[in-house]
């Protein structure tokens, strides 16, 4: 583009904090997104400290909750009831707040228009809306915890959601409004993606991020709209006592489940893709090499996103659901494996032979493929509906999962956020600090989640409060990972500041990588290119 | 991004290329959400195909306590408020504006008159006692069965949650009609009336299946 930098940026060049909060420019809606998510990431990330300390040692020594200040608690609440909420919260805040916006309202917001070459997203002012929605949700969610808080687990599963005396409703309903802001973000998405490629930007001439957000957007838009019916009834149910979900009045209970995980599944799904879509992008960026079999990683993510709207009864293979439905959905539950694992030899084979640079996000995109790798095969072992007996409701799920979400999607997240941190803020971040942040999350999350499996398979149930002597010693293990995750995340926070305080000026593409982001003035203009863009070629030409 | 230029008399915004484009992109996004409006709608079908399974007779029942005219008017007031709805995008495409906001006063009308005999409904069966669920409160004279209390849960999510969609799209109208008397729409530019169309389309396709899932199986 050759022009000399004005050094005016989408970040100074209106100037005001109202002008921020009424922006429809897509990358300051994705700093609003940002600053939210990561604070309810702190809110839930201290919580979950907190469990974790509680299961340092069995109680007959007394129980940190007895800690927590008298204004948070209501009168009453025996310490066990605290940990259940404690609980609840960092699941539902975890999920609803963090996991699910995380990457496609941040990295999606801000780096879809600009991979794919448009000017912003195709409805800015539905994008501005839907933040105000996730906060009006979101600030709901949390004032829960100043009325009677919630007890029920991120699920809300019925019969006990419709009888505990906790405010179920108004975490119901904070939870249909954040899902309402999810399809309004996807829906947004797909037309961008369909409407506003630059000329020349074929789909498949897109960044694979773009294609993940995409299936992701996808799977918003077709599976949010049963969680917000399913929510509603709950509350309907409790209000009214409508009897669709109350056994007592001839509804079914696991109607609720079926329900719940057709939407809940493919979530995990909205949670997952868009973390593959960035390690994509590092992977190549950080080898210096064409990424190996695009079109299988780009057909993929649309495999999996099919896939998942079939694989919900899984959560249900002890509630009663009929063997043959069982049958059939652990079989397709391994479907899933496949298009995984074609993207993890993809990758693999990706960095075979490029000069890999082994800088902060890549070694983030290393360990996802590493805890990728343990979390999706133990998937396919909980997939295996014998096995499953015993595992169902153990520290086992406890562990897969996290290994999923955490070893997976917050990786991700955090390689990503090193990646473009110089392209979001213009300012170079501490390559050191970024990689301290990653050995002590990396050790740290193996130290806290591994043990975990060996629990679940001795049978230490989940979501409990208490547990025999026999667990300790392994449970002890755990609390001390988790410390050595919130010393890498508080490294991580102050490798920002620092970065965003003191940082030099970062050059315009500093990474060397191919994709449209990095034409683009680091920070980028208001409207992103100097010249709008002609795709000529791949995204990931290097040689 | 707020900028915006006026390309051919249309307000275009900078991110689209002209008029069609930004016309095709918000049509494109419209008929999204309305993907998600039937898919939440779907959710209490499926509920009500499963429990129909299971309990026939109260079903029968419950179809049995409601008056099929009312819900045959009512259906007969929203298909025609549909022709009007869409008579009103018609005028406006061959610029007979006035003729437009017409169209559309009756198209609100007919949502009055729908909003008006539900309204009746309601009252009469809270008269006689039919609470949805554990609410259910018999009288002397109305039918008795153990779970019509799940029969009316159904009825009332269903037609309520519907009712609610039906003043939303009554607000909308209102909203493009007064825009239209302003003189906000041409023959070229009309996107949100053929958008809150489309909207009021679909609440109404929706009540053409309420109808006789409530009213007339059984």
């Amino acid at each position: 583009m050759g022009h000399v930098s004005t050094g005016k940026s989408y970040i100074n060049e209106e100037p005001g904090l109202k002008s921020w909060f009424t922006s429809l420019d897509h990358k300051r809606i994705a700093i609003l997104y940002f600053v939210a998510v990561m604070t309810f990431f702190l809110i839930g990330g201290i919580m979950a400290l907190l469990l974790r300390l509680e299961l340092f040692s069995p109680n007959t020594a007394g129980s940190v909750m007895e800690h927590i200040p008298n204004f948070l608690r209501k009168a009453g609440d025996t310490p066990a009831d605290l940990y259940n909420q404690v609980m609840t919260y960092h699941g539902a805040m975890m999920v609803f707040m963090v996991i699910v916006p995380g990457i496609p309202a941040i990295f999606g917001n801000f780096f879809l228009p600009l991979q794919i070459g448009a000017k912003d997203v195709a409805f800015p002012r539905l994008n501005l809306l839907s933040w105000y929605v996730f906060m009006a949700g979101a600030a709901l969610a949390v004032s829960t915890f100043f009325f009677s808080k919630i007890d029920t687990g991120w699920t809300f599963y019925t019969p006990y959601s419709i009888r505990s005396g906790t405010s179920v409703v108004m975490m119901v309903v904070a939870a249909f409004i954040m899902g309402m802001s999810s399809i309004l973000t996807g829906l947004n998405f797909i037309v961008t993606v369909h409407k506003l490629r630059a000329p020349g930007m074929t789909m498949w001439r897109m960044p694979l991020f773009c294609w993940a957000i995409y299936s992701t957007a996808i799977i918003q838009v077709l599976a949010t709209p049963i969680l917000a019916i399913t929510l509603l009834l709950l509350a309907m149910e409790r209000t009214f006592g409508v009897g669709i979900f109350d056994p007592k009045l001839g509804g079914d209970p696991v109607l609720f489940q079926h329900f719940f995980w057709f939407y809940s599944h493919p979530a995990v799904y909205i949670m997952i893709l868009p973390a593959m879509g960035i390690i994509s992008e590092l992977i190549t960026t950080y080898s210096k090499k064409t990424i190996f079999g695009y079109t299988a990683i780009a057909y993929s993510s649309i495999g999996i996103a099919a896939v998942s709207f079939f694989v919900w009864g899984h959560h249900l293979f002890v509630s009663g659901q009929s063997e043959v439905a069982g049958i059939v959905f652990s079989f397709l539950t391994m479907l899933v494996g496949v298009p995984t694992a074609i993207k993890m030899f993809n990758w693999l084979a990706t960095l075979y032979k490029g000069s890999i640079e082994f800088r902060a996000p890549l070694l983030y995109a290393l360990g996802f493929l590493f805890l990728f790798a343990i979390g999706g095969m133990t998937g396919v072992i909980l997939a295996v509906t014998a096995v499953d007996v015993h595992f169902h409701d153990t520290y086992f799920v406890v562990a897969h999962f996290h290994y999923v979400m955490v070893g997976g999607t917050l990786m991700a997240i955090m390689g990503g956020l090193f990646h473009w941190f110089p392209k979001i803020f213009g300012k170079m971040h501490s390559e050191t600090g970024a990689i301290m942040s990653w050995v002590f999350i990396f050790i740290g999350f193996n130290v806290t989640f591994f043990p975990q499996f060996i629990l679940g398979a001795k049978g230490m149930p989940r979501r409990y409060f208490d547990y025999i002597p026999e667990y300790e010693q392994l449970n002890k293990i755990s609390t001390v990972g988790s410390w050595l995750i919130a010393t890498g995340f508080i490294i991580a926070l102050i490798t920002v500041i620092k970065g965003l305080t003191s940082g030099a000026k970062a050059p315009k593409n500093p990474w060397g990588s191919k994709t449209l982001e990095w034409h683009a003035e680091s920070p980028p203009i208001m409207h992103n290119f100097e010249q709008d863009p002609i795709v000529t070629a791949g995204p990931y030409e290097y040689k | 991004m707020s900028t915006s230029r006026l390309v051919n008399g249309v307000e275009v915004a900078s991110h689209y290329r002209d008029a069609n484009h930004q016309y095709q992109s918000n049509k494109e996004g419209l008929w999204l959400f309305m993907v998600t409006e039937i898919l939440m709608f779907g959710g209490l079908f499926v509920g009500y195909i499963i429990f129909h399974g299971i309990y026939p007779e109260m079903f029968a029942e419950g179809a049995r306590s409601l008056d099929w005219k009312m819900g045959f008017i009512n259906t007969l007031v929203l298909i025609f408020s549909s022709f009007t709805m869409a008579l009103g995008i018609y005028f406006i495409q061959v610029k007979q504006n006035k003729k437009a906001t017409i169209a559309l006063a009756v198209t609100i009308a007919c949502g009055f008159v729908f909003m008006l005999i539900k309204y009746l409904e309601y009252t009469h069966k809270f008269h006689l006692g039919l609470y949805p669920g554990r609410m259910l409160h018999m009288h002397e004279g109305a039918p008795e069965h153990a779970n019509l209390g799940m029969y009316f849960g159904f009825y009332y999510c269903m037609t309520g949650l519907h009712g609610i969609h039906v003043m939303i799209g009554m607000g909308l109208i209102g909203w493009v009609m007064i825009k239209n008397m302003r003189g906000d729409f041409n023959e070229k530019y009309f996107t949100p009336v053929e958008g809150v169309g489309i909207f009021w389309h679909i609440v109404d396709l929706i009540w053409i299946f309420l109808f006789p899932l409530l009213y007339l199986v059984g």
